[in-house]
C-alpha cells in the first residue's frame, strides 16, 4: 500500500484542519457528593440508555465553583466513565480542577466561547435572554416521515414530526417536542434540562414521556387522556398532561 | 432494467417465502420474465417451495465466487419457462454473500429479467440486510399479531434508512403491506389484529390479504406455488395481489367473515 503511494507522482496531502461545530451535551453538577450524583446520572442514563450510551459529554462545574464548593474533578470522572460515557471536557473549573482535569487528558472549555457562537448564529441585535433559553434557542428539527421501531431522533432544538411515531422509538429534543401523528414511542424533550420544554401530540399512546428528566411511563397514564391530543409540560417537578 | 422486489418481514415463519414463490410465479404468468432468489442461506426452502430441490447444481453463493456462471445456476421453473429460480446454498455459511457479490449478480440479472424477487431470511441481520439493499419495492409480511406488526415496523424503519436507495438518497423503496394467514373467524373473537388495526398501527399501503388456508400448506408439499391453485382462497389472494401491483383495480377480498351473514342474521353485534 504504501510503496505505490510512492510511485505515484501525485501525492496528495495526508491531512487537512477543518472547522466544525458540534452539539454535546453538557453536564452541569449542582452537588460535590458523588453518591448523589452517581445516582442522578444513573437515572437519566436509564431513560435514554441508547442516546446516552458512549455519548461524549462536557462536565459543567461552574455552578459548584460559584458557591465555593469544591468537588472532586477525578472522582466525578470515574464516574461518569463507569456509566458509559466519555467526558471530552470540562468547563467552569478553578487552577487545580483544571489541572487534573489536563492530567486526565480532558481539554478545558471556556464558559464564554460556547455563548458566544450561539449568538452569532442569531440576527443582528440579540435580546437578552436569560442564559438557559439562550442555550436552547438551535432551531427546529422537521420531519416528515414515519419514525419506526428501533429509531432514535435527536434535535439540538425543537423537533416537529408530521407523521407517526411507533412503538419501540426514541425521539429526544433539547426543546419541545411536536408529534401531528400517534405517538406510540417514548418522547423525551429538555433533554438537557430546559424544564420549560413542552411535548405535543395529536394521539398520545406513548410508551414514556419526559420533560427535562421527569418521566411517565405508559403505565402511569391515565386513560382519559390516552388516544387524545394533548399537550405536556411542567408544573414544579410535576408532569401534567392537558387536553389540547 | 429490472424492478427489485424484497419480500422481508424481520420476524420469522410468517409467509415470505410462500409469497416470493406465489409472486415470482404470479408476474412470470402475466408474461414478464423473472428471477427469484433464496438469499435465506443455510436454511434453503425456496426450492423445495418451486419443486425444483433436486435440480439444484450450482447455487448463489457458488455465483458469488464465480464458481459458476448465472447461466449455470439459473432454474427454469417446471411450470413456467418466463421463470427462473437461484437457489441458496445450504452447506455455506452467510457471511459468503458479500454486498459487492450481491450486488454483481443483481446487476447481471437486470440485463434480462423484468422483475427480481428477493426472497429475505428472517431477522435483521446480514442476510436480510443484504436482500434488501438494493430493493426498488419491499413487500412487507405480517401476520395479524403484535410482534410481526412490531417487527415489520422495525423492518420499514431499515428500509427506509439503510437501503442503496436511502443511501444515495434517491426515491425512497416503495413499501407494501402483505398481511398474510389471515383468519376473519379469529379477528372476530379477538384472537388477532384485524386489517384496520395492522393499518392504523403501520400506516402502509395494504397490496392485499392472504388468508390462513390449508391449501398453502398442499401447495409446498407438492412443490408448486400456491398461486397456480387457481381454485384456492389463498392462491386467488396472490393473484389479486401480483393485478394490483402491477395497477390493475381490484377490491380487496377475504377481509370478512365468510360467515358474516348468518353471524349477522343470528346474534352478534
Ligand atoms: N396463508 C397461509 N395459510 C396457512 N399457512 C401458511 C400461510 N402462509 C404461510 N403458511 C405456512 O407458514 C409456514 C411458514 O411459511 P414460510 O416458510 O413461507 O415463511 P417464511 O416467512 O419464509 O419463514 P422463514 O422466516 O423461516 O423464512 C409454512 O409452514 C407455511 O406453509
Ligand atoms: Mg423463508
Amino acid at each position: 500500500m504504501s510503496k505505490d503511494a510512492q510511485k505515484t507522482p501525485y501525492n496528495p496531502p495526508a491531512l487537512e484542519f477543518k472547522s466544525s461545530t458540534f452539539s454535546v451535551p453538557v453536564l452541569v453538577i449542582a452537588s460535590n457528593d458523588l453518591l448523589i450524583i452517581e445516582q442522578q446520572l444513573q437515572a437519566k442514563v436509564l431513560l435514554a440508555p441508547e442516546f446516552f450510551k458512549n455519548s461524549p459529554l462536557v462536565l459543567d462545574v461552574q455552578e459548584l465553583n460559584k458557591q465555593s464548593v469544591d468537588v472532586d474533578v477525578v472522582a466525578v470522572i470515574e464516574v461518569i466513565r463507569k456509566l458509559g460515557l466519555l467526558p471530552i471536557g470540562i468547563r467552569g473549573g478553578n487552577a487545580r480542577q483544571n489541572e487534573q482535569a489536563t492530567t486526565l487528558g480532558i481539554p478545558l472549555h471556556s464558559i464564554h466561547t460556547s455563548s458566544t457562537t450561539i449568538d452569532a448564529k442569531k440576527p443582528k441585535t440579540p435580546t437578552p435572554e436569560p442564559e438557559t433559553k439562550d442555550l436552547l434557542q438551535t432551531g427546529t428539527t422537521v420531519i416528515t416521515h414515519p419514525i419506526r421501531s428501533g429509531q432514535r431522533v435527536y434535535a439540538a432544538g425543537d423537533l416537529v414530526i408530521i407523521a407517526q411515531v411507533s412503538a419501540g422509538t426514541e425521539i429526544l429534543a433539547e426543546g419541545n417536542i411536536h408529534v401531528y401523528g400517534t405517538l406510540r414511542g417514548r418522547a423525551l424533550a429538555g433533554v438537557q434540562g430546559n424544564t420549560e420544554a413542552r411535548i405535543f401530540c395529536s394521539d398520545l399512546q406513548a410508551e414514556l414521556i419526559s420533560i427535562a428528566g421527569n418521566y411517565k411511563i405508559s403505565e402511569d397514564l391515565s386513560q382519559n387522556i390516552r388516544n387524545t391530543p394533548v399537550q405536556i409540560y411542567l408544573d414544579k417537578q410535576t408532569l401534567v398532561i392537558k387536553e389540547i | 432494467m429490472a424492478r427489485i422486489i424484497v419480500v422481508t418481514s424481520g420476524k420469522g415463519g410468517v409467509g415470505k417465502t410462500t409469497t416470493s414463490a406465489a409472486i415470482a410465479m404470479g408476474l412470470a404468468k402475466k408474461g414478464h420474465k423473472t428471477a427469484v432468489i433464496d438469499f435465506d442461506v443455510g436454511l434453503r426452502n425456496l426450492d423445495l417451495i418451486m419443486g425444483c430441490e433436486r435440480r439444484v447444481v450450482y447455487d448463489f453463493i457458488n455465483v458469488i465466487n464465480g464458481e459458476a456462471s448465472l447461466n449455470q445456476a439459473l432454474i427454469k421453473d417446471k411450470n413456467c419457462n418466463l421463470l427462473y429460480i437461484l437457489a441458496a446454498s445450504q452447506t455455506r455459511d452467510k457471511d459468503a454473500l458479500s454486498q459487492e457479490g450481491v450486488g454483481k449478480v443483481l446487476d447481471d440479472l437486470s440485463k434480462d429479467f423484468k422483475y427480481i424477487i428477493c426472497d429475505s431470511p428472517a431477522g435483521i441481520e446480514r442476510g436480510a440486510h443484504l436482500a434488501m439493499y438494493f430493493a426498488d419495492d419491499a413487500f412487507v409480511v405480517t401476520n395479524p399479531e403484535v410482534s410481526s406488526v412490531r417487527d415489520s415496523d422495525r423492518m420499514l424503519g431499515i428500509l427506509s434508512s439503510k437501503s442503496r436507495r436511502a443511501e444515495q438518497n434517491k426515491e425512497p423503496i416503495k413499501e407494501y403491506l402483505l398481511l398474510t394467514r389471515y383468519s376473519p373467524e379469529r379477528v372476530k373473537l379477538g384472537e388477532m389484529l384485524s386489517v384496520e388495526d395492522v393499518q392504523e398501527i403501520l400506516s402502509l399501503h395494504l397490496l392485499g390479504v392472504v388468508p390462513e388456508s390449508k391449501s398453502v400448506l398442499n401447495a409446498s408439499n407438492s412443490g408448486i406455488p400456491v398461486i397456480l391453485d387457481e381454485k384456492s382462497d389463498a392462491g386467488q389472494a396472490y393473484a389479486d395481489i401480483v393485478a394490483r401491483y402491477l395497477g390493475e383495480n381490484k377490491p380487496h377480498r377475504f377481509i370478512d367473515d365468510k360467515k358474516g351473514f348468518f353471524g349477522k342474521l343470528f346474534g352478534g353485534k
